[in-house]
Formats: structure tokens, C-alpha cells, sequence
């Protein structure tokens, strides 16, 4: 089942590119259909997903390498528990709306779909992968086509912002491989599982040390302040599609790879250094926010707001407890989907005004009503409404985190209210106000695939909203074993 | 052991000495050249079988007095080194890029793959010094046989200063006799192996001086001076041949001296030779990836990166030394990965370089558009030498690194976090030759299309590099098998 999600985009690559040249028009009907299967496939796999049983389920695994004498085996296992489970189904979720989103794509449209499908194989295999080297594999994979996808269909800066993506990403990532060397031959095994059951107490470099070599390509990936640069850069000058894998699930991979490495199996490393990571994450919602305010293009608001956000997972996941946790993990999910669906709103604006210049635009609604009511619906889940699904992930990690750490939570909560700010002036200086004559002529979203992507995003948010247990009782199940083992720190 | 077995021992190379002569012989009646290259072929593979018969035949044991030994090694190596050499046969129907005497170049790649095969082999000081200077003297003339002054300036540098590392290496081996008392290896072993303390400084000055007469070979920092103008002068076919086969050669016989010779992990000197190799890494990755990021030509560009990949490389010998169970074999894992990479990178620019007739950087330029095959071929050999999944060039290093960690030292952790944040710079001028074939638009538009013997080839070397890198079980259980017959 998780290999068949996994290798499903990579059939869907291997149609598209025996598409002949004159039909290659078509290439997005075939991108649609996979990644709809792939959607399908995680959704079931959520639906069948025992509820009862901790641990990883629907495990496939396979030797890969075997250095027999050596000690050096790699594994090629997948396996979904209540952490990544949500991940697949986010990963699903978003690859369909970015399709559906690029369907206006003219430029080199098989090339396009084919590294769309390979990112999806990429991200979905980080998710899935139990062992060290082969998530090692997949997170490096997922260079390669986002590297061309911007520097390809981008714009602006494009060459720029992919290299500058590209380098910050394999610079951070150099030192995880070490950290994972080490750990792995210290306890003589890569697989996740097994060293989280039995974490070492002692390696040939001080712990403390990987676990810095590990966090600094998650918190890279995350990210969070000072190594957010790349992230504005690349949302920019990214297609909207690639923006919103980016956003949506690329930045998931941090967060998720220190609640499934860094906290399992470096326990007490990360109790260690828990106020560190409370202080750069409270220091990144304000900063983030911050800088938001200030911004003039609608993309790179959107960007900022991301650094922002990803501020709180790192403030649920610094408080070490199943509150947080579980708070790191909604937020990771609703932020998938709220920014997720931003991009696409301001990559709608886009198409049609062909500027982002918050001050060029003015009193859209009158002209796109749809665009303008899902943009303000969105902007409200992103401030923490409550009957939206951000307000359920925010709360969960204010809870969590503000009795290990008041004072970065009361930053956070400062940030909760300035993001409110960045939001609710957006919305008045882009959609309502007196309509500017320039956008008399502007339509509103009338094909069918925006309305799809729209409407899809959308009932994920709501859902999630009104009835986050679909979604807590799974990621509770997800986090009670690291929290239990972090020994109920919070 | 009658004279006969010891011929069948060292058949593989008397096979292609002997085809070198016919193949000289072939050229004074016939002027097709691809009458010479053909046959040149046929003695390749007339050798592989033959080497093949010896794998099957499981034949192992010493052979003239104990000079040479035929092993798992050593045949592994002669696999590697016949592999290589009729890529640069194959690749030379293209054309033979500024070389006028084809008879000689055939007759001459043959003799330096033969002797590089008996370095391999080699057991004895004497033999392997023999050996090396046979490869160094004909690898000379190949440098130097294009038909302009590059080329001659090329096989000229090429030839001092091999010469000085060739006196250098024999001085060290005059320290390992007069210490010993013995050149065989096994003789060194023993000697090594009873801890005189007192010859420490003696040992280390006959090692020192040894790794730098190999150095020279291997092309790591400081023996590398000679590569870049070596690599862009000599014709690109004979740069082809010395980056991937002179490498190779010169680290099999590093692992024969050093590891069989002086031990690894369990002699009183092991660490000693330890660090000199990981100084000699750490700087030569540095230096090469940093040397790498300013240069314009093609050539030169990889040469510097072939120095930054013998410095990958030398972190395995330096883990080696460490008494690392992996190292010999991630050295050899990563010697046949690096192989099928860097031959698929010459090949393609050699390709390119005969059809717009230029090796900048900047006339790669939308080389996807003009010939999508070579550009694609070519891009994953670039992520491939930087290291990205899902090529062999990935695992190879991580094997590398693990191998190094695998230790225990910290101080090669150490080293391996030098050697990852160079894979991060390495990133960058690899990656920016890529874009350009890919992203940048084309001066001339004009398409072209290697002839089928390149495009198979380049197809094999594509196919390679993906198989190695998604299933690389094969390769590593060859080269352990290879490294178990070592010691």
C-alpha cells in the first residue's frame, strides 16, 4: 500500500514522458489522475488505519544494501503511524491541488508534471522511510526537482532563489549525515524503529553534538530564524504550484523529522536544549510576524507568515510533553493546508492582475467575490479563528508549551495577535476599498480546476475545524510514545 | 610452481603486452584506423576473458618467486582497468581529437592498462616500482602525442614531474629495504608487525616519501600541481584515461603498500599514517573544490574535482589506517562508482568539445535542447560527483564516510564533516554547470547526436551510475570480496 503510494508518481513520471510531443498538452490529465489515485490511497489508508494499536502499520520492508561482515545494512522499510499519517494524507492532498492549480501551465508542460511527480515521490518517501540512510536518500531527492521547478518556471529572481534554496538546504543537510552515521554505527543500526526503542547512551562525538548536526538541517527546513533567508526568496520567485508544495509539505519535513528522529531517539539531548529551542522559536513568531507586516508583495507576505507559523510548531515541540507535541503536529497539518491555500488565492490574484503589489491592488472583491470570500475565509483560519482548523492547532501548542516556557509562549501569543494584524490589513488593502478602475475587467476564478483545488483545500480546513478529533485521535496515538519517552517532561 | 603456471598467472597482462605488439604490427600494413581500433577491442576483451577464467577458477596464490600475487584484487582492479581502457577505445571512433598516430596510441593504452595490471598484482617493492614506471612512461607519451604545443607542454609537465615523484617513491622503498631487509610485502608485514620502536622515524620518513611518489598518481594535495595543466593540454581521450585509470591504479597500489605492507589498525605505526592521509584529504578536497569554483574550462574544472574526489577517497584510506573493517572496501566500492561517473562525464564532453569545438563552460549553454541524450547523461554524472540520490555517487560516499566513522576516532568524524561540508561546496560549481546545459539558451541552436558506439556507451555509463546507486549490492559484495584477499 505506502509502496504503491510512493512508486505511484513515479508511473505517473514514466506515462508522461512517453507522451508524444503533440499531445503533451495532455500531461496534466495524466498528473491529475496519479496524484488523484495517490490522494486515494492515503485516504484509505487513514480510513483503514487501526486506531487501537501503536506503532507503525502497513510496514513494507526490504533489504536494500547488506555489507554482510560489516554492520552496514540498509533497509528500505516504509511504515505510517499516528505522526506521519497525516503527513501522507497532507502530502496527497496538496500534490492534487497543485496539479490542479498548474493547469495553466504552457511552458515545457511534460518536463513540468514529471518533476511535479518526482517531488511527490521524494516528499512522501521522507514521511514513510524508517531508516536513516534512506530517509537521507529521499530528503536530498527533493532537491533535484524543486531546484528546476523554480529555476525553470519561476519568476523574478528565479535562478537566484533556487540556487540560494538549493545550497542552504545541501549545507544544512551535510552535517544530518554525519549525525546519522554516527548514531547509526554507534548502536549498529539505521533503523528509526529500533534505535528509538534503545537510544544510545554514548557515541564517539559528544550527543550534544549530533544532535545540533541533525537539528541544524531541520531547523534549516523549517524553518526559523537565522536561517530562514532562502524561504522568501524561493516562495517568491516559485510558481504558485510549487509554492504551495513548498509551504504546504516541504517545510513539514523539518518539523516532522525532529518529532521522528530528533526527539525519539536523542531524548535527552533535546530536554537538554529545550529553552534554546523555545527562545528561537518564540524569537521567530514575533520576528516572523514582524517582518510580515511590513511586506508590500502579497507572496512574500504570505512567505513571512509561513516563518512565523513554523515558529509555533517549534514552541509546541520545545515543550516536550504530548500537549505540544500533539499541538506541533496539528499546526504542521492546518498550516499545510491554510498557507497551502493562500498560495493558491494570491497565485489566482496573480494570473489575473499579473502583480502582487499590495498597493496596486485595491477593492478586488467587487470584481472576484469568489476569490475575495475563500481569500478572507483562509486569512481567518490562518489568524486562529475558532471553528477553523489553525485556532485547534494554535491552542493545543499554547497549552502545551506555556508551563515549560511562559515567557516564549506570551511572545507567541503576541505573534497570534500581530498575525491577526498582517491578516485583517491585507485583506481591507487587497480586496475591499474603492475598486481601482485598472482591475474593471479582471474575472473572477471560473475554470473548473481552480474551483476544485478551492473548494478541496477548504473542506480540509473546515473539517479540521469542526471536528479536529478525525485528526487529534491519530496524531495522539502518533506522539504518546515520544512523549513517553521524553518522560512527560512538560 | 613451474614456469608455466606463473605465465597463466600473470596471463591477463602478457595478453594485452603481446596484442600491444600485434596492434603496433596491424598499423605498419594498414592505414584504416578502424582496422587498429577493432583489434584493439578484440585484445580487451580477449583479456577479460581471461581474467574472467581466473574468477571462475578461483585461482589465487604467488606466482615469479613471489614478485606478483593473483587475487580477488587484484583482479578487480584489472576489471576496473580493462573496463576503462575500452571506453577510451570505444569513445576514440568519434575521432581521435588531435592525435595523428593511432597505431601508437593503441599500442600504448594497451601497454599502460597492462603494467597498471600488474601493479595491482604486484607483491615486492621491486615489481611494483617496475610496474609504475612502465604505466608513467607510456601514460608520458600519451599525454604528449597531440599534434600542438599544448599537448607536448602537457606530456612534458606530466613527465618531470613524474620523474621526481618516481626518484622520491624509490628513495622511500631504499628506507623500507634498508629497514627490513626484505622487499617483499609480506617481509615488510612481518618486520612492521615485531614494533621496532626505534625505527619509528625511519618508517615514517619511508612512508612519508612513499605516499608522496604515489600521490602523484592518485592526484591528491600537495602532489597535484601537475593535474589541471596536464588534464586541459593532453588530447581529452588521454585525459579520460588518466583520470579515471592513473587514479585507480595509484590508490590499488596505495592499499597494497600501506594495508598489506604496514598495516592497518594493529601496527605501532598505523596511526601515524592515519593522519598524514587525513591531512592530505581534508586539503585536497578543500583546495580542489575551492580551485574548482573559478574555473571556465570544462578540463580544468575536472580536474580540480578530481583531485576534491581523490581527497574522498583518501578519508577512505585514512579509515583504512584507522583498522576501519569497511574502509578497503568503500575504497574500491567507491573507485568502480567514481569510474563509471568520471568516464561518463569525459566521454560527453568529449562529445560536445568535437561538435562545437569548444571546452567553456558558458558554450554548454541549452545544450539540452541541441542534444537532449548527452545532456542528460552528462547532468547525472555531475550529481553523481556531487553526491545526490539516487546515483552510485551518493552511496559511495556515504559508504566512504560510514567507513571512516565506523572507527571509532573522533577525529575522523572529524575529518568527515570536512568532507560533507565540501560535498556542499562541491554542490555549487557542479550544480552550476548543470543549470547552464539545462536553463540557459543556446547561442547556436543546431542539434546534434553522438554516433550509436558513443550513445550505447554513454547509455551504458548512465545505466551504471543509476544501477550502482539503487542497487548497489553487487558492486560493494565484489569489492569485499576483493578487500577480504588483501591481507
Amino acid at each position: 500500500m505506502l509502496t504503491a503510494f510512493l512508486l505511484l508518481p513515479l508511473a505517473g513520471v514514466l506515462m508522461i514522458a512517453f507522451l508524444p510531443k503533440d499531445r503533451e498538452h495532455e500531461a496534466k490529465y495524466l498528473a491529475l489522475l496519479v496524484t488523484t489515485i495517490a490522494f486515494a490511497i492515503s485516504l484509505f489508508t487513514f480510513v483503514w488505519f487501526d486506531r487501537s494499536v501503536e506503532g507503525y502499520q502497513f510496514v513494507d520492508r526490504l533489504q536494500w544494501i547488506t555489507a554482510q561482515d560489516a554492520g552496514f545494512t540498509v533497509q528500505f522499510v516504509l511504515g505510517v503511524d499516528g505522526l506521519s499519517l497525516p503527513m501522507m494524507v497532507l502530502t496527497g492532498l496538496l500534490t492534487v491541488a497543485a496539479v490542479l492549480i498548474s493547469f495553466n501551465i504552457t511552458l515545457r508542460p511534460k518536463e513540468y508534471f514529471i518533476w511535479l511527480l518526482v517531488l511527490e515521490t521524494a516528499v512522501a518517501g521522507v514521511f514513510l522511510s524508517l531508516d536513516l540512510i534512506q530517509f537521507f536518500l529521499f530528503w536530498e531527492l527533493e532537491l533535484l526537482p524543486m531546484y528546476l521547478l523554480i529555476s525553470i518556471w519561476g519568476s523574478g529572481r528565479k535562478e537566484y532563489s533556487a540556487m540560494k534554496f538549493l545550497l542552504y538546504t545541501i549545507g544544512g543537510s551535510a552535517l544530518m549525515l554525519v549525525g546519522f552515521l554516527v548514531l547509526g554505527l554507534s548502536a549498529g543500526t539505521f533503523d528509526i524503529a529500533e534505535l528509538a526503542a534503545a537510544p544510545p547512551a554514548e557515541a564517539i562525538i559528544p550527543l550534544a553534538a549530533i544532535f545540533w548536526f541533525i537539528m541544524a538541517a531541520f531547523l534549516v527546513k523549517l524553518p526559523v530564524f537565522p536561517v530562514h533567508t532562502w524561504l522568501p526568496d524561493a516562495h517568491t520567485d516559485a510558481p504558485t504550484a510549487v509554492s504551495v508544495m513548498l509551504a504546504g509539505v516541504l517545510l513539514k519535513m523539518g518539523g516532522y523529522g525532529i518529532l521522528r528522529i530528533v526527539l525519539p531517539i536523542l531524548p535527552q539531548q533535546s530536554l537538554d536544549f529545550r529553552m534554546v529551542l523555545a527562545t528561537i522559536a518564540g524569537f521567530s513568531v514575533v520576528y516572523g510576524a514582524l517582518i510580515t507586516i511590513r511586506q508590500r508583495d502579497l507572496k512574500r507576505l504570505v512567505a513571512y507568515s509561513s516563518v512565523s507559523h513554523m515558529g509555533f510548531v517549534l514552541l509546541g515541540i520545545s515543550a516536550m510533553g504530548a500537549v505540544g507535541l500533539s499541538g506541533a503536529t496539528l499546526q504542521m497539518f492546518t498550516h499545510g493546508t491554510i498557507t497551502g491555500l493562500l498560495f493558491i488565492m494570491v497565485g489566482l490574484v496573480y494570473d489575473r492582475a499579473h502583480t502582487r503589489q499590495i498597493a496596486d491592488l485595491s477593492g478586488l472583491m467587487h470584481r472576484m467575490p469568489l476569490i475575495g470570500t475563500v481569500f478572507v475565509v483562509t486569512g481567518l483560519a490562518a489568524l486562529g479563528l475558532p471553528g477553523m482548523s489553525g485556532f485547534v492547532a494554535e491552542i493545543t501548542v499554547f497549552l502545551g508549551a506555556f508551563g515549560p516556557h511562559p515567557i516564549a509562549t506570551s511572545f507567541a501569543v503576541f505573534g497570534v495577535v500581530l498575525g491577526a494584524g498582517y491578516i485583517l490589513w491585507t485583506v481591507q488593502r487587497v480586496f475591499t476599498g474603492p475598486m481601482n478602475e485598472r482591475w474593471a475587467h479582471l474575472p473572477d476564478a471560473t475554470e473548473w480546476w481552480e474551483r476544485t483545488a478551492m473548494a478541496g483545500m477548504l473542506a480540509s480546513i473546515g473539517i479540521v475545524g469542526i471536528y479536529p478529533r478525525v485528526l487529534t485521535d491519530v496524531v495522539n496515538m502518533g506522539i504518546a510514545p515520544i512523549a513517553a519517552v521524553l518522560g512527560g517532561g512538560a | 610452481m613451474n614456469g608455466w603456471e606463473s605465465l597463466h598467472f600473470i596471463g591477463p597482462a602478457l595478453t594485452l603486452l603481446i596484442g600491444a605488439i600485434v596492434v603496433l604490427l596491424v598499423d605498419l600494413i594498414t592505414d584504416r584506423r578502424a582496422a587498429t581500433a577493432g583489434l584493439t577491442l578484440l585484445v580487451l576483451a580477449l583479456t577479460a576473458t581471461y581474467a574472467t577464467v581466473h574468477v571462475v577458477l578461483g585461482t589465487s596464490g604467488e606466482a615469479l618467486y613471489g614478485a606478483v600475487v593473483i587475487d580477488r584484487f587484484g583482479l578487480y582492479f584489472a576489471f576496473l582497468l580493462i573496463a576503462i581502457t575500452a571506453a577510451v577505445v570505444l569513445t576514440s571512433f568519434e575521432g581521435l581529437d588531435r592525435i595523428s598516430q593511432a597505431g601508437e596510441f593503441y599500442a600504448l593504452l594497451l601497454t599502460s592498462c597492462a603494467s597498471m595490471i600488474v601493479l595491482a598484482q604486484a607483491n615486492e617493492l621491486i615489481t611494483i616500482f617496475v610496474a609504475l614506471e612502465t604505466t608513467s612512461i607510456a601514460q608520458f607519451v600519451l599525454a604528449g602525442l597531440g599534434r600542438d604545443d599544448r599537448s607536448a607542454e602537457a606530456g612534458l609537465k606530466y613527465l618531470l614531474t613524474g620523474a621526481i615523484s618516481a626518484a622520491v617513491l624509490l628513495y622511500g622503498f631504499a628506507f623500507l629495504f634498508g629497514l627490513a631487509g626484505t622487499t617483499s610485502l609480506a617481509g615488510i608485514a612481518h618486520y612492521v608487525g615485531t614494533g621496532p620502536e626505534g625505527a619509528r622515524l625511519a618508517l615514517t620518513m619511508a612512508f612519508v616519501l612513499i605516499a608522496a611518489g604515489l600521490g602523484f598518481k592518485m592526484a591528491i594535495v600537495p602532489f597535484h600541481a601537475w593535474v589541471p595543466d596536464v588534464y586541459q593540454g593532453a588530447p581529452t581521450l588521454v585525459t579520460t584515461f588518466l583520470s579515471a585509470a592513473s587514479k585507480a591504479a595509484g590508490f590499488a597500489i596505495a592499499l597494497r603498500i600501506f594495508y598489506t605492507g604496514l598495516g592497518g589498525g594493529d601496527t605501532f605505526i598505523s596511526q601515524d599514517w592515519a593522519m598524514m592521509f587525513a591531512v592530505c584529504a581534508a586539503l585536497s578536497m578543500t583546495f580542489g573544490n575551492l580551485a574548482a569554483i573559478t574555473q571556465t574550462d570544462v578540463k580544468r574544472l575536472l580536474g580540480y574535482s578530481s583531485i576534491a574526489q581523490a581527497g574522498n577517497i583518501a578519508v577512505g584510506l585514512a579509515a583504512v589506517a584507522s583498522g576501519s573493517t569497511l574502509g578497503p572496501s568503500a575504497v574500491l566500492f567507491f573507485l568502480g562508482a567514481y569510474t563509471a561517473t568520471n568516464l561518463g562525464a569525459f566521454i560527453c564532453v568529449i562529445v560536445v568539445s568535437k561538435r562545437i569545438g569548444s571546452d567553456d563552460i558558458r558554450d554548454y549553454a541549452g545544450l539540452l535542447r541541441r542534444s537532449p541524450g548527452v545532456a542528460l547523461v552528462l547532468a547525472l554524472c555531475l550529481l553523481s560527483l556531487t553526491g545526490i540520490p539516487p546515483t552510485a555517487g551518493f552511496l559511495a560516499k556515504v559508504y566512504i564516510f560510514n567507513a571512516a566513522i565506523q572507527t571509532g576516532h573522533a577525529w575522523l568524524v572529524g575529518l568527515v564533516i570536512v568532507a560533507v561540508l565540501n560535498t556542499a561546496i562541491s554542490a555549487y560549481y557542479y550544480l552550476r554547470w548543470a543549470r547552464t546545459m539545462v536553463l540557459d539558451e543556446p547561442a547556436d541552436a543546431t542539434a546534434f547526436h553522438p554516433t550509436l558506439a558513443l550513445g550505447s556507451l554513454l547509455a551504458a555509463m548512465a545505466l551504471a551510475v543509476l544501477f550502482f546507486g539503487l542497487n548497489p549490492t553487487w558492486l560493494i559484495e565484489a569489492a569485499r570480496r576483493a578487500a577480504e584477499t588483501l591481507i
